[in-house]
């Protein structure tokens, strides 16, 4: 096993290395630069070139990349561009932000998307299964945006829930682990806890509609899928309660592909809240990624993407290992 | 059945250990918050602005976020009179040049003190013009962009782009008298000293905390530990935080300045989306914001917030290349352009209220700006008719304009490219248009390459100085426009090197009037922008410089 795991991340160094050099040569590639990124739109043309030989953007472009490469290997991102701070420092705060507002979404989403999935599929064809088909189909469709406007401009003000940010501002607050609910739970600041929460919901179910959706649809499928199975018919004509095939047989059953489904969606939440965050100001990852490409912001985005990389090349390689302890004929192959 | 009691007993096992461990870890974290209490009775301000700032050492900057907070917590020797452009005293009461313009003597405010408990006096003004004249590193260096526009340069200068220094030296001649020596006279005086780079700050807070560490950090820089915290001044308000998970800066009344702010406590939250501003306004959640779009004026009127329109101080200009096209070398050219431009139609149609057509470079809130110009009002028959004399009636253009950009001289690049473009179609210009993205190349293309025939481009200035406009775009030979004039030139520089006052406007406005026989560009309008504030907020007025200060604000 210990071979395999080396192997494995002897595997994934050529692959961060490669990725390395993508990252670094896209941006380098980019007109404009960085020094025109800080000097701002009155630079001129001799303050550029000042500036970019304190950076050292003017030395070959080889050894401009073993700088970075060296800079990244010692966990140095440098600072961003747009906000001053370093780039592993912004991540730290923003990274709780979208944790929060994915695991609100995915509440959200799991906690009505498989009762909706499971009651349309038992009443087929019926008043509840054709509404939750059509709900579901404009669900998928609506853009995120829109849906994250409409909700702010319909729901905010009649439901008095704020429409920007994670907290209220000017609450005294106290930061432990930078997940606002957790901290006020934590702190027993109940008040900080429940602004935290009032501020989730309007973007949590923005987040949420396509999820719910996909989960609705596939529970769904799954559960009709299942009522079809020969184990159900025995089970009914083992006399066994209504309540009990359905909780022990087809929902235990159906619920396989919704888990895996769940999964995905979990991962698509996590890097894809771009838009929720930028129409209710949460300063999480999307909303990073999102000012750091409109203010050019070079650090912040090859921190991001390079970050980003090492999860998921970490994430499949765990998956694989997994693989191996579950099946050992992957780990002869 | 053994199974499901051996799992129950498990479940239960489990939600006890996490019980256990909830318990455990609200016991390790303990709440920070003050028992005290406020106790003022100002009130809080919230105001949703666009962007982060980069830190607060205003020396280090020219950047505007950075310049929203500093000049709240900062003060200067000269500053802008509300609303308007025009120089009152700040910390010096009276400023004086001498004859030959290099010497300014400053009679200063006092029993002034920094927010850190020190004296502002004479000697603190001298610390901080000998700071930034020996400001050491390169890095530093490169981002004091206003020092180095200014003053031109260091005690030792670590980059090729500064020069000889303006700065000479500095005399505290007592506690209330600085005397500031130069090496030439500066027609950026005095109206430079209004800008916030030029702040005044505690020097003991500087060097406590080192102020003057700058450090590269991968492609970027990093402050020490004073611009982000510690930043000292006199100003009616002083930093408390900077909360960069909720993206907010606040600031608490400082006690020790000068001028009492009526506001207990003031937070500017960063909310980048203007939509998501204008939202955050009708939930009550801010109490005013920056930049609002023009198409949301009347919905905000309507709503009962009071929509506070900046005097202009910009320009959106036409730029023209005369290299790249030889005809636009021939003035009469240029002129037919400058005809063919419906300029007043393009500023009420397309721009913000209260934006006005331009008919010469300086915006009118500006010291050289003159009425007694050449005026090009809109003649499509004339225009045709000086082509037709040049020889151009068939003239082609490269029209260059930017793309994902919204510019506060040009909010929607598209509709002024194609507002300008139809114009010109219809005196028989023919155009080819190449729309590249700000950050893509557009502005190296422009003003590095030269690749164009005409583009768009304009400017905001940073204080009340034509030669902040006219002498930056036409005060030497340039890429962008691709022609040398030395009678313009001269122009130019007497009028920067002109005496403070009369003369040094009167020099201008001769400069103007030649820029504008000579055409260089077509001044297109004067846009303006705005803030918004509900209708609870009093005390707040709009700068042609984006100078607005909350001292005076109340909620109410």
């Amino acid at each position: 096993m210990l071979r395999f795991i080396v192997r494995r991340l002897l595997q994934a160094i050529p692959t961060l290395l490669i990725l390395s050099i993508l990252v670094f040569a896209w941006l380098r590639l980019l007109p404009g630069g960085p020094a025109g990124a800080l000097l701002g739109d009155k630079a001129t043309p001799e303050k550029i070139a000042d500036l970019n030989r304190v950076l050292g953007l003017d030395q070959p472009i080889f050894v401009q990349y073993f700088k970075f490469l060296g800079r990244i290997l010692t966990g140095d991102f440098g600072s961003s561009l747009a906000s001053g701070q370093p780039v592993l420092s912004e991540i730290g705060f923003a990274l709780p932000a979208t944790i929060e507002l994915s695991v609100g979404a995915l509440i959200i989403a799991v906690g009505l998307g498989i009762p909706f999935g499971y009651l349309a599929a038992r009443f087929r064809a019926g008043i509840l299964d054709n509404a939750v088909i059509i709900v579901t189909l404009v669900g998928v469709a609506v853009p995120v945006f829109f849906l994250g406007y409409f909700l702010q401009d319909n729901f905010a003000e009649l439901l008095g829930l704020p429409s920007s940010g994670r907290q209220s501002s000017g609450l005294d607050a106290t930061h432990v682990t930078g997940f606002a609910v957790l901290d006020g739970v934590l702190t027993q600041e109940w008040d900080a806890a429940w602004d935290a929460i009032e501020h989730l919901i309007l973007p949590a179910i923005a987040l949420a509609t396509i999820p719910l959706a996909v989960i609705v649809r596939i529970t769904r499928a799954s559960v009709l899928d299942v009522l079809n199975e020969d184990f159900i018919r025995t089970a009914q004509s083992k006399g066994l309660r209504q309540p009990t095939i359905r909780r022990r047989h087809v929902l235990r059953n159906a619920l396989l592909p919704v888990a895996t489904t769940i999964g995905l969606q979990t991962g698509l939440l996590l890097g894809g809240a771009v838009l929720t965050e930028k129409v209710f100001n949460i300063r999480g990852i999307g909303y990073l990624l999102a000012e750091g490409i409109e203010r050019r912001d070079y650090p912040r985005l090859q921190a991001l993407i390079l970050l980003g990389a090492v999860v998921y090349v970490v994430v499949n390689m765990l998956v694989d290992i997994s693989y191996g302890i579950i099946d050992p004929r992957v780990r002869v192959r | 059945m053994l199974q499901t009691r051996v799992a129950r007993t498990r479940r239960i096992a489990l939600i006890g250990l996490a019980g256990a461990l909830a318990v455990s870890m609200t016991a390790c974290a303990t709440s920070d918050r003050d028992a005290g209490g406020g106790g003022g009775t100002g009130g809080t301000m919230v105001f949703g602005t666009v962007g982060n700032p980069k830190m607060f050492d205003p020396a280090f900057t020219d950047e505007g976020e950075t310049y929203r907070v500093t000049r709240q917590i900062l003060d200067t020797l000269v500053q802008n009179k509300a609303g308007t452009a025009e120089l009152e005293p700040s910390l010096a009461e009276k400023w004086a040049p001498s004859n030959d313009g290099k010497t300014w003597t400053f009679n200063l405010k006092q029993g002034v003190k920094f927010s850190d408990g020190t004296v502002f006096d004479a000697a603190a003004v001298c610390a901080n013009f000998d700071r930034w004249y020996n400001m050491k590193g390169a890095a530093a260096q490169s981002q004091m962009i206003y020092y180095g526009d200014v003053f031109e340069g260091f005690a030792h200068n670590e980059g090729k782009a500064t020069g000889d220094p303006v700065y000479k030296s500095c005399e505290a001649k007592d506690p209330a008298t600085a005397v500031l020596n130069l090496t030439k006279a500066k027609g950026a005086f005095p109206a430079a000293f209004t800008l916030p780079a030029f702040a005044m700050q505690s020097p003991t807070a500087m060097k406590k905390y080192d102020a003057d560490k700058v450090t590269q950090s991968g492609d970027s820089f990093t402050y020490s530990d004073y611009a982000y915290k510690y930043v000292s001044g006199t100003g009616p308000f002083k930093l408390e935080g900077w909360d960069q998970g909720k993206g907010e800066i606040t600031m608490v009344r400082n006690d020790q300045s000068a001028v009492k702010a009526k506001l207990d406590k003031l937070i500017f939250k960063v909310i980048p989306d203007e939509n998501a501003r204008k939202q955050a306004l009708k939930a009550g959640d801010i109490q005013g914001y920056d930049y609002p779009a023009p198409a949301d004026y009347g919905l905000l009127r309507n709503d009962k917030n009071q929509v506070l329109i900046r005097p202009s101080f910009s320009v959106l200009y036409l730029g023209i290349n005369q290299k790249n096209n030889p005809k636009l070398a021939d003035v009469r050219v240029r002129q037919a352009l400058a005809y063919g431009v419906n300029r007043a139609q393009f500023s009420q149609s397309k721009l913000a209220e209260g934006s006005e057509p331009a008919t010469e470079f300086v915006p009118k809130a500006i010291a050289g700006y003159t009425d007694d110009v050449t005026k090009y009002p809109y003649d499509p028959a004339k225009a045709k008719d000086l082509l037709a004399q040049a020889g151009a009636s068939n003239l082609t253009l490269k029209f260059y304009y930017p793309t994902e950009v919204t510019r506060p001289y040009m909010p929607n690049p598209a509709d002024t490219f194609t507002a300008i473009s139809e114009d010109l179609r219809k005196i028989g210009v023919t155009i080819e248009p190449v729309a590249k993205p700000w950050n893509g190349g557009y502005k190296d293309d422009v003003q590095q390459a030269g690749k164009q025939d005409i583009h768009l481009l304009g400017w905001t200035g940073d204080y009340n100085d034509a030669g902040n406009f006219v002498g930056t775009f036409f005060g030497r030979k340039k890429t962008e426009f691709g022609f040398d004039n030395a009678d313009l030139f001269k122009a130019l520089g007497d009028a920067d090197a002109a005496a403070a006052g009369e003369a040094h406007t009167k020099a201008y406005q001769e400069a103007n009037k030649k820029i504008m026989e000579y055409v260089p560009a077509v001044p297109v309008a004067y846009p303006t922008s705005a803030l918004v504030v509900s209708e609870k907020v009093k005390g707040i007025t709009p700068s042609p410089l984006t100078d607005e200060r909350f001292s005076t604000a109340t909620v109410n």
